[in-house]
């Protein structure tokens, strides 16, 4: 295989480069932990942030994308790469990618959602509901063994879970055992009942219930199509696994996009006052004043003559759609970059009449020197928040844009072309409602691990929350 | 007070400027009317008299900036960025690509916008509003803390589902209300009633949080200890002093969208068939039209500009410490 490095992929790996370089820098500051421990301290969060980590770890393998070689065929040799992207997450779903239906199918179904015409063996024909090709195809009497055989595939999901949490537990308590210097029972007593400072029990139980999930998908999934299949036969459970990475994505790399004009221009604007504060604050009330969503679709109906008068520029479809993702990413960050310059600008004039920054200035620091090394580090807890905060409304704007037209290519998987292609599926009779309710699950757990997990990182941050102490004054209106 | 809304007037005046240089820039500069055109017209057949004549249609068929073929002060004016961008400050907005007049569609369309989002607008802000004086009125105790739940659970949930959920089951199950459609006069209240409470739902969640969040950083301040040392019962220090503290924040979210209701909701107009600005909008966008996403650019930001200054004005109303110079 040939492996392909997408610009989203090449973007994500940078995103984590960054997030382990920034773990290791606050790893090393005793000041910078502490607000991180009280992250750990909350059950919520913690909760939160396991679920989150799952989640990144299905677009993980979603972004290691390669290009399978052909096969020989028709009297062709081996050799040469097709034009097909696939990810590391492809090749683990093989049979849920290939195994498609005609149409619709309910989930675990082993028939048709749509009657057909078939001939029977004397010759006559009869509208009945075909058997799947895939779903339940092992089963020889469909009607007679279907029960049974998915309530033993259940139960060997469980199973798997349950052989596979404890191990789990057993290696974080041991880890734990050997950190507090305690034997392995206390530390498992401490941790049951949640004496430990660090969320342990919430972590492992979110573990528990996660296990008990997936372990019936994964054995259930090896015979039957578990969220059905929609219209086109494709399985609905691939689709859900696949539309992470396109949500993940938006609600990074948009961010990623933004905090370098957003940081820069809001502490230049609030340092160095002037021409260039009036400059930075002309641009910014510029680009707030169109509404969101409008400059949004001028910037992407623009970019989508952009890239379809240019067919050469793209070697295969999936680096199309690639770029596509990454044109929205890009427009969503620099048409949402204003809030949190503001919030940044703000917070530089205050820190500008500080004692230590008029030392820095009395000392002949440079201009650049004192908002890299002074002003940056004291404001980061301020970007810190906007960017955990934003994620969740990103994923949920992804959605809504792709509905109305302007967000993802149409063939990239998201939440939204997976809503877009089912919304009038309630609308028939009778009615489909599995990729709906799919993607709803997928979605709302997504969304609100995101936002549970971003009010604790405000609380752990916000010097505001985190103390109660000084209200801010009421917003000055503009004078 | 009216020299402050001259200046503040003239002020709006480099940053419509600069918005329309923006759209000029995205909308012809980016991409050439050329490239438009292949779009438009299919991208591998399409002779280069057929770029012609649709450009001709259109209007594009002149020099960006600067047309040297015209003479005095038609050099200037006989351009794109003339005809196209500056005309924007008239309020002439040309045509669209089916030939209307996209004035015309603005005033028609302007009515059933507003019969949506006005009744959204009063309806959310009532109910958002009580429900956080409600938690904050229990703050710390059980029914402030689901609640809190329930608001953060509800701002997770995509507007998709509400509106197609909500259609599902009250139109679709219940047989309450229409579907989708919509009719003029009082018959309209019929089509409106259910794309009016989903949107009041779908935005309960954020709201009520927010709203709370305003409360009780309110209720936290020395002027309510010193309310309840009087002796005054917690629900006149909620209505009479919390409340009223709370407005300059409140209005600071609020008043800015006022002017903005006229553009209507893209995703419910859509969704309920309503002839609004919302759906001409997004129709415009499916069908590529580019001189109605250009006017509605432009009047989005127009009123979101207003929306600012009567932000400012209404200060003055609640706080008579504001003072505008």
């Amino acid at each position: 295989m040939m492996p392909v490095l997408l610009w989203t992929d090449l973007l994500v790996f940078l995103l984590i480069a960054c997030g382990i370089g920034a773990g290791v820098y606050v790893s090393r500051r005793e000041y910078l932990l502490a607000s991180w421990r009280r992250v750990g301290e909350s059950r919520a969060g913690m909760a939160s942030l396991t679920l989150l980590l799952a989640f990144v770890a299905v677009g993980l393998l979603d972004s290691l994308h390669y290009r399978p070689r052909l096969e020989a065929a028709n009297g062709q040799p081996a050799g040469g790469y097709g034009s097909e992207v696939r990810s590391a997450l492809d090749a683990l779903l093989l049979p849920l990618k290939t195994r498609t239906e005609k149409t619709y199918s309910a989930p675990l179904a082993t028939h048709l959602y749509a009657k057909e015409t078939v001939e029977l063996a004397d010759g006559s024909q009869a509208r009945v509901f075909p058997r799947l090709k895939h779903g339940g195809a092992h089963l020889g009497d469909a009607e007679a063994e279907w029960g049974r055989d998915v309530a033993l595939r259940i139960l060997g999901g469980l199973a798997l879970a349950v052989l596979a949490g404890p191990t789990f537990a057993a290696l974080a308590v041991l880890a734990a055992a050997r950190r507090w210097g305690m034997n392995w029972q206390a530390a498992w007593r401490h941790i049951r009942r949640g004496e430990t400072r660090f969320a342990w029990n919430a972590v492992l139980l979110t573990l528990a219930a996660l296990l008990l999930l997936v372990g019936p998908a994964i054995s259930l999934a090896g015979g039957y199509h578990v969220f059905g299949t929609d219209k086109v036969g494709q399985d609905v459970l691939y689709l859900t696994l696949k539309s992470i990475r396109t949500g993940l994505v938006i609600g990074t790399i948009t961010t990623l996009a933004m905090l370098p004009f957003a940081v820069a221009l809001g502490i230049a604007a609030g340092y160095l006052g002037g021409w260039v504060d009036d400059l930075i604050q002309y641009l910014y009330t510029t680009l707030n004043s169109i509404p969101g969503v409008l400059l949004i679709a001028a910037s992407v109906l623009m970019v989508q003559v952009l890239i379809d008068t240019h067919p050469a520029w793209f070697a295969t479809a999936a680096q199309r759609a690639d770029a596509r993702l990454l044109a929205l990413c890009l427009i969503l960050g620099v048409t949402s970059w204003t809030g949190l310059c503001r919030l940044l600008r703000a917070e530089t004039l205050k820190l500008r009449e500080l004692e230590y920054v008029q030392a820095a200035q009395a000392f002949g620091a440079s201009a650049a020197r004192i908002m890299g090394r002074h002003v940056l580090p004291n404001v980061m807890h301020i970007v810190l928040i906007a960017v955990v905060m934003d994620f969740s409304g990103l994923v949920l704007a992804e959605a809504v844009l792709s509905y109305i037209g302007i967000g993802v290519d149409p063939s990239t998987i998201s939440f939204g072309t997976m809503i877009n292609t089912a919304r009038l599926e309630l609308a028939r009779e009778p009615v489909v409602w599995w990729s709906l309710l799919a993607a709803f699950v997928f979605m709302f757990v997504l969304v609100l691990a995101a936002n549970l997990f971003s009010d604790t990182v405000r609380d752990a941050f916000d010097p505001r929350v985190a103390g109660r102490r000084g209200v801010s004054s009421a917003q000055e209106p503009a004078a | 007070m009216l020299a402050y809304i001259v200046r503040r007037l003239l002020y709006a005046i480099p940053i419509l400027v600069g918005v329309n240089l923006l759209t000029f820039t995205l909308f012809f500069v980016v991409n050439t009317p050329d490239d438009m055109a292949r779009m438009q017209l299919g991208i591998k057949r399409v002779t280069p008299e057929a770029i012609e004549k649709w450009k001709a249609e259109r209007g594009y068929d002149k020099p960006l900036l600067f047309n040297g073929a015209a003479d005095g002060g038609a050099k200037l004016t006989r351009t794109i960025f003339f005809e196209k961008s500056v005309r924007l400050f008239v309020l002439d907005f040309g045509r669209a690509d089916d030939g209307r007049d996209i004035g015309h569609e603005i005033k028609t369309r302007m009515g059933p916008s507003l019969a949506i989002a006005v009744p959204v607008f009063v309806l959310g802000l009532f109910v958002t509003v009580s429900f956080a004086l409600m938690l904050a009125f229990f703050r710390a105790t059980y029914l402030d803390f689901w609640g809190v739940v329930a608001c953060v659970a509800m701002m997770s949930i995509s507007s998709l589902f509400y509106i197609i959920g909500g259609q599902y089951l009250v139109s679709k199950v219940w047989h309450l209300v229409p579907i989708s459609g919509y009719a003029g006069g009082l018959d309209a209240a019929r089509f409106l009633l259910l794309p009016v409470i989903i949107s009041v739902v779908a935005g309960i969640g954020s709201s009520t949080r927010w709203y709370r969040t305003i409360f009780l950083e309110e209720i936290g301040k020395d002027y309510v200890r010193t309310a309840r040392a009087k002796g005054l019962s917690e629900q006149a220090v909620l209505f009479r002093h919390v409340l009223r503290n709370a407005m300059i924040p409140i209005l600071t979210g609020v008043v800015v969208v006022i002017p903005l209701l006229f553009m209507g909701s893209l995703l419910v107009e859509s969704f309920f068939g309503i002839p609004g600005l919302g759906s001409y909008t997004i129709d415009a966008i499916n069908a590529q039209d580019f001189a109605v996403v250009r006017a509605m650019v432009f009047i989005g930001s127009v009123l979101y500009i207003a929306g600012l200054l009567l932000t400012d004005l209404s200060y003055t109303l609640v706080d008579p410490r504001v003072r505008l110079q």
